[in-house]
């Protein structure tokens, strides 16, 4: 019997394919596609402390396969959020991993107060790396001292053992030197890659395309940093539980990040182009496993980091 | 009006038809069941471009019509536009070829109870929603007046059986080579008058929909128009066709088009926004 399980930090869940956050709406966007407990776990949008807009429009941009998108952050705030969107899921048995992102230090102390007695959540995302904010100064993962401050106010304020998963960019010099710090202030576990800053240019009106002139690129054109990224930081901190994100489209795209180091998968950009892409990679991913000889998830994880033994 | 499509479902769906028509290609698909589903306003998501493609993302399309078959299964038909990479690709797939479709999506245009008297207004292919509308709104005993415009003749849809559901028709096209030389909006006034018109209907590019919710405003006539926005996915996740919406509280949300539209109140759209958020949009900062 394949054993599909794995965990993140102390969570345990039934199989690694997760959705990424903010690619699964609320979650009933999905739900009357599939049973959302056939994932491994719903990653909601990533809350923060107030209700935000959003940035204007366009918003999107298609690329070569990939996206660009300029969303930022909108949302209900973390307050209706945790009165309607959570005990929704929690009905319908998903199993919760919460995305916050912060403003500031002191926000990532204050949603984490306001989550830390709340009942259902299997783990908490910690967004320190959306690209989609005014202030490239206000992207916590590209400095390890800011790093480091948002991870450590959300460890000293969730208390218990909800594990914190720091979400990463790639869009630094050394993600491994940003991913120790992270893990030095606590984060149980890394969430690897954030998108990728891009631009796109209309040559029609020879301005940039999207309203915030930048945006986060996503889908199978990123895959390949998104794996280099996981298998550098797995090298480097082979304990420490990696949720893998980043173009997967089908089973074998989950498992190469999963050869890479990382112990479950989220699925983003692949859902907007099909509802029901994330019960399709599932299936793949445990057919490919079984197919690769593997009894069992966890004996993938890292596997193409083994030492040539020469017979 | 307001919500998930609970009725969306998503299926691979046969080619039965494939015709070029002026500059559009009216298309057929073999849908089975979800056909009975479809209501005029809402619309289609159709993966393009085969497994190994580099889009990524679905094409979304106004229904043009649907007739549920019983055990026959059903049809859904929609206008195309060729003028991107995708809607290219679907455009050249022939009979037989089979899609990935997910439908119907979104809201879908409110139908009044009383026999009243209707303007349906189409700009370009956005005239295709309004053909199977003015069918259900003829089945309730109102009068429906159409009005098409576009740049040039070509790019006018208006299929015979479609002329025959509704009472009058005035095709505008800019350059003159059918109709009226002029905009929809140069006929409106009139037509609105001389019928008594109670409800305008609009679907197309969101320059002209602003325009004809202005005549409205003006006039006193309620509108209800398809807007048009770019969408990623057609539903609700990726929150990238959003504009703003003044709710029935009185505040201004960034809504999705394609969950709480594209069929919305048109007195409700902030039209002067012109893609920015709104001042005092709910979670502005």
């Amino acid at each position: 019997m394949f054993n599909f399980r794995t965990s993140l930090g102390q969570a345990e869940f039934e199989n690694p394919i997760f959705t990424a956050s903010g690619c699964a709406g609320s979650g009933k966007e999905l739900a009357q596609f599939f049973d959302l407990t056939e994932l491994g776990a719903v990653v909601t949008k990533s809350i923060m402390l107030k209700a935000r807009s959003g940035r204007a429009t366009p918003r999107m941009a298609e690329t070569p396969s990939g996206m660009l998108n300029s969303i930022g952050l909108q949302g209900p705030g973390i307050d209706l959020f945790l009165e309607k969107d959570i005990p929704w899921l929690r009905e319908q048995g998903a199993r919760i991993v919460v995305s916050i992102a912060g403003e500031s230090v002191e926000d990532y102390a204050i949603l984490a107060r306001k989550l830390r007695a709340v009942q259902g959540i299997s783990a908490l995302e910690v967004n320190i790396s959306c690209p989609n904010v005014e202030n490239r100064g206000q992207v916590f993962a590209c400095q390890p001292a800011t790093a480091r401050a948002a991870i450590e106010a959300v460890r000293r304020n969730i208390g218990g053992d909800l594990p914190i998963i720091a979400k990463l960019t790639p869009d630094v010099t050394s993600i491994v030197e940003i991913a120790e710090e992270v893990v030095a202030a606590g984060a149980d576990a890394l969430a690897l890659i954030n998108t990728v800053l891009g631009m796109v240019i209309d040559i029609n009106t020879m301005r940039p395309k999207l309203a915030g002139k930048t945006g986060g690129l996503s889908g199978p054109a990123i895959r390949p940093i998104a794996v280099r990224a996981i298998y550098q930081v797995h090298e480097a901190l082979p304990n420490v539980k990696i949720l893998g994100m980043g173009g997967v489209a089908s089973g074998r795209d989950a498992l190469e990040l999963i050869l890479a180091g990382a112990s479950a998968v989220s699925v983003g950009t692949a859902t907007f182009g099909n509802p029901t892409a994330v019960i399709k990679i599932k299936e793949e991913l445990q057919n490919e496993l079984i197919a690769h000889g593997f009894d069992s998830l966890r004996e993938a994880v890292g596997y193409a980091h083994r030492k040539e033994v020469n017979l | 009006m307001m919500g998930i499509n609970k009725n969306a479902s998503q299926v691979i769906a046969e080619i039965v038809s494939n015709k070029k028509v002026g500059a559009y290609h009216h298309m057929v698909f073999a849908v089975g069941e979800l056909a009975k589903f479809a209501k005029p306003g809402n619309f289609v998501a159709i993966a393009v471009g085969g497994e190994s493609s580099s889009m990524v993302l679905r094409r979304a399309f106004a229904i043009y019509r649907a007739f549920d078959r019983g055990t026959n299964g059903g049809l859904l038909e929609i206008v195309v536009a060729p003028h991107g990479a995708g809607s290219t690709w679907l455009t050249n797939q022939s009979v037989g070829f089979k899609v990935d479709l997910i439908a119907p999506l979104g809201t879908a245009f409110g139908i009044p109870t009383e026999p009243i008297r209707a303007l349906l207004v189409g700009g370009g292919y956005g005239s295709a929603p309004l053909f199977g509308l003015s069918e259900v709104l003829k089945n309730r005993g109102c009068r429906v007046d159409m009005v098409l415009g576009a740049s040039t003749a070509m790019k006018i849809y208006a299929p015979l059986d479609g002329k025959r559901s509704v009472s009058s028709l005035t095709i505008t096209t800019e350059d003159g080579t059918t109709g009226i030389t002029g905009k929809v909006t140069d006929v409106l006034p009139g037509i609105i008058e001389t019928n008594q018109i109670d409800i305008i209907y609009s679907c197309g590019p969101m320059g002209m929909l602003e325009a004809i919710n202005q005549i409205a405003a003006e006039l006193g006539v309620v509108h209800q128009c398809a807007v048009e926005e770019a969408m990623a996915c057609g539903i609700g996740v990726c929150m990238t066709c959003v504009l703003p919406i003044r709710g029935e509280d009185g505040e201004i949300r960034m809504l999705r088009s394609c969950i709480d539209g594209p069929v919305v109140d048109g007195s409700s759209v902030i039209w002067s926004s012109k893609r920015q958020i709104p001042e005092g949009t709910w979670g502005a900062n």
